[in-house]
C-alpha cells in the first residue's frame, strides 16, 4: 500500500504518456509526437536544474552549454571522418570493439567515425571534467556571482561553437547517425520509429525522475536542502558543503549533456542556438515555472511549455515569452504557480466540505519557505 | 591532558580587536561557562572553536590535535558540535528531518547509492531515522516531528537545534546563549536537559547571559571583557571577583550585592 502511495505519480506519468500517444494516434496527429519527444529531452535539463537550483539553491545560467557539450561531442565524433584506419594494433582493436566504425559518407566513399555508444561515453566524461573545472571555482561564489560566472561560461561555449569550423560554425552539425541502443531500440528521427522514440524519451525521463526522487529523499538530498536553507549551519553539522554543491552541479550537468546526446541523435543534428545563453535562461524560467524544487511541477511545466514553443505556438516571441515567465514567477509567485494554485483549490474544497474549519490553514511562518533564487 | 585548549588566540575585524590573548582549557566532562558583557567576544570565540572563523594568532587544540585552520565540517567530524545564538534551523525541512541532518556525519550514503536505493543505503536511512527519533523524544519534540521547522515558536526552535547538535553524538558541545528568549519554565527544563547531557558524558562549553543558570550549571567560568579574559575560576570565586563586578555593574565593588543574588539578565551599563 505504502509502495503504491509512493509510486502513484510515476504510474500516473506512465499512464498519461500512453494515453497521450493513443489520443494523438486516434486524432491522426501522431506527428505531434516528434516535438513532444524533443520536449521530453529538454525536460531532463530542467530536472537537473531542479536539483541544483531548487534543492541545493545554486543558480546556474550555463546549462545550455552542458547540453551543447553533450550534443556537439556526440555529433562531432559520430560524423567526423577520422581518415583511413591507422595501422597499429590498437586501432584495429578499437574497430573490432566497434568503438570506431566505418560508414559511407555523403559522396559514397567510406568514412571512419566513432560509434554512438563510444561517443556518448566521451561526451559524458568530457562534461564531467568541464563541470568540475567550472563548478569548483564558481560554487565558491554566492548568489548573483555564481549566476554570472555560469552565464559567462555559457557565453564562452556558445562563442566557441559558433567560431569553430569543425563544429560547423553557425550551421551546426547535421547528418548525425542513429543510435542503436540495443534491445532492438534505436534513437532516430525516422518517421517509422516515431512512436518508439517517444517511448524511449518517456522511459529515460521516468528513470531520471525515479533516481532524482530517491536522491532527494535521502541523506544527500537533506544535505543539499540544508545547504540551501542555512549553509553555515549545514557546514557546522558536518556536511562538506563545497563537495555537495559540486556534486549536485556535476550531476545536473551530466543530465543536461545526456539530454543533449539523445536530442542530437534523435533530431540528427545540433545547431549553435542550443548553446545560447537564451536557452539557459529558458531552462531556468521553466524550473521556476514548475516550482524549482518540485520534480513533478518542473516536469509538467517544461514538457508543456517546450512543446508549445517547438510547435511554434509563441511565434517569434519565443524567447520573450520565457523571459516574461521568469520575471512574472520571481516577482509574483516565487514558489511557482502550481503550489499556490493547489493550495487555493484545496482551500476551496475544504470550504465546501467543512464550512467552519478555516483555522487549520497553512501554518504561520510559511513565508519562511519562499525559495531564494537570486 | 586538556580536552580543549585555547592558546593565546587573537582575532580582529577591520580595526576592531574582538579577541586578544585569550587562553583557557576545558577538561573532559566539565561544564565550562563563558560569560562577559555584550561585545566581549564570546560568539567570536565560539566561531573560532567551531571553525567558522580562523584566529589570526594562536592555536586551538582538541584532544591534543590542532584544529585551527580546519573547516567547520571537519571539526564537526572530530566530535565538536554547536548551537547558534539565533537558532539556525533548516526552515523548510521538518523537525525530524532537521535532526536527521545531525546524523549526516555518522552516515555515508553517496549520490550513487542514494539514487539507486542500494540495500545498504536503505538500511542506513532507517537507522538515521531511528536515531533521530531517539534524540527527539527526550527533548519533548516527538509531537512536533512532522512540523516544518519554520512554523515553530522560538523556544521550540532552540530545542530542535539542541536535538540536532546532540544527534551528531558530540564529545564537546558548544551552546551559544541557549537560554536567551526562553521563559522561566523553559529555562528550568533547559537546566535539566543540560545536566542530562553532561551526565551522558558530553563536555559542554556554554555562553550564557542568564547568571542564575550559568552559576548553577558551570563547574568553571571564564569571564571575557573587551576580548580578553579578566577572571577564571569556579562560580563562587567569579561571583565575588571585584573585577567581574566592576565590569558588569560599572561601579566600585563596594556596596554592590554579590553577582549570584542578581538573577537578572545583565547587560553592560552605558
Amino acid at each position: 500500500m505504502r509502495f503504491l502511495q509512493c509510486n502513484t505519480p510515476f504510474a500516473t506519468f506512465a499512464v498519461l504518456a500512453v494515453v497521450t500517444q493513443l489520443v494523438l494516434r486516434a486524432a491522426g496527429m501522431e506527428y505531434c509526437l516528434t516535438q513532444l519527444t524533443m520536449a521530453l529531452y529538454y525536460a531532463l535539463v530542467v530536472l537537473g536544474l531542479c536539483l541544483v537550483t531548487g534543492h541545493a539553491g545554486q543558480v546556474s545560467l550555463g546549462h545550455a552549454a552542458f547540453f551543447a557539450i553533450g550534443g556537439y561531442t556526440s555529433a562531432f565524433l559520430t560524423t567526423h571522418d577520422f581518415g583511413p584506419l591507422p595501422e597499429p594494433a590498437w586501432a584495429t582493436g578499437l574497430k573490432q570493439a566497434r568503438v570506431l566504425i566505418e560508414h559511407s559518407d555523403l559522396y559514397g566513399g567510406t568514412a571512419l567515425s566513432v560509434s554512438p555508444w563510444a561517443a556518448v561515453v566521451v561526451a559524458l566524461l568530457l562534461t564531467f571534467v568541464v563541470a568540475h573545472l567550472i563548478g569548483y571555482p564558481a560554487l565558491r561564489l554566492k548568489g548573483h556571482y555564481l549566476a554570472m560566472a555560469t552565464l559567462g561560461f555559457g557565453l564562452i561555449v556558445s562563442k566557441i561553437v559558433v567560431g569553430t569550423a569543425q563544429l560547423g560554425a553557425s550551421d551546426g552539425i547535421t547528418g548525425v547517425p542513429e543510435w542503436p541502443l540495443g534491445f532492438g531500440l534505436t534513437v532516430s528521427g525516422r518517421r517509422t520509429l516515431r512512436v518508439e522514440n517517444y517511448y524511449i524519451a518517456c522511459g529515460l525521463l521516468l528513470l531520471t525522475l525515479v533516481l532524482l526522487r530517491n536522491l532527494i529523499r535521502s541523506r544527500v538530498g537533506r544535505a543539499l536542502q540544508a545547504i540551501h536553507d542555512r549553509e553555515t549551519a549545514a557546514n557546522a553539522m558536518g556536511i562538506n558543503t563545497a563537495a555537495y554543491k559540486l556534486g549536485a552541479f556535476v550531476l545536473s550537468a551530466l543530465l543536461a549533456a545526456l539530454a543533449g546526446v539523445f536530442f542530437t541523435h534523435y533530431t540528427g543534428s545540433i545547431s549553435p542556438s542550443e548553446a545560447g545563453a537564451l536557452k539557459s535562461v529558458r531552462y531556468l524560467a521553466l524550473a521556476a515555472a514548475g516550482g524549482m524544487a518540485s520534480l513533478w511541477g518542473v516536469t509538467a511545466m517544461s514538457v508543456i511549455l517546450n512543446y508549445l514553443s517547438l510547435r511554434g505556438f509563441f511565434g517569434s516571441y519565443d524567447n520573450a515569452v520565457f523571459g516574461a515567465i521568469l520575471i512574472l514567477i520571481i516577482s509574483l509567485a516565487p514558489e511557482g504557480p502550481l503550489k499556490p494554485l493547489g493550495q487555493w483549490l484545496r482551500h476551496g474544497l475544504n470550504r465546501n466540505h467543512h464550512p467552519r474549519d478555516e483555522t487549520t490553514g497553512a501554518p504561520p511562518g510559511a513565508s519562511d519557505g519562499a525559495p531564494r533564487i537570486h | 591532558m586538556a580536552f580543549l585548549e585555547v592558546e593565546n588566540v587573537r582575532r580582529s575585524f577591520g580595526g576592531l580587536v574582538a579577541l586578544d590573548r585569550v587562553s583557557f582549557t576545558v577538561c573532559r566532562g566539565q561544564i565550562k561557562g563563558l560569560i562577559g558583557p555584550n561585545g566581549a567576544g564570546k560568539t567570536t570565540l565560539f566561531n573560532m572553536v567551531s571553525g567558522l572563523l580562523a584566529p589570526e594568532v594562536g592555536q586551538i587544540r582538541f584532544k591534543d590535535r590542532t584544529i585551527t585552520g580546519l573547516k567547520p565540517f571537519q571539526i564537526a567530524r572530530l566530535g565538536i558540535s554547536r548551537t547558534f545564538q539565533n537558532p539556525s534551523l533548516f526552515l523548510r525541512m521538518t523537525v525530524l528531518e532537521n535532526v536527521m541532518v545531525g546524523r549526516h556525519l555518522r552516515s555515508r550514503a553517496s549520490f550513487l547509492s542514494s539514487s539507486l536505493r542500494l540495500p545498504g543505503q536503505v538500511r542506513e536511512e532507517q537507522h538515521i531515522r531511528a536515531e533521530a527519533w531517539r534524540h527527539l523524544e527526550p527533548l519533548g519534540l516527538a509531537a512536533l516531528a512532522d512540523r516544518p521547522a519554520g512554523s515553530l515558536a522560538f523556544g521550540q526552535r532552540r530545542m530542535v537545534e539542541l536535538a540536532r547538535a546532540l544527534a551528531t553524538e558530540p564529545e564537546l558541545l558548544l551552546l551559544d546563549e541557549p537560554a536567551s528568549g526562553l521563559n522561566t519554565r523553559e529555562k528550568a527544563d533547559l537546566n535539566q536537559v543540560i545536566r542530562r547531557i553532561r551526565a551522558s558524558g558530553v563536555t559542554l562549553l556554554l555562553v550564557e547571559h542568564d547568571m542564575a543558570l550559568v552559576m548553577d550549571l558551570a563547574d568553571d567560568i571564564v569571564v571575557l571583557h573587551n576580548g580578553t579574559p579578566i577572571a577564571h575560576g569556579p562560580p563562587a570565586t567569579i561571583q565575588n571577583d571585584p573585577n567581574v563586578i566592576q565590569v558588569y555593574l560599572g561601579g566600585e565593588p563596594d556596596g554592590i550585592p554579590p553577582a549570584g543574588e542578581l538573577n537578572l539578565k545583565w547587560t553592560r551599563p552605558r
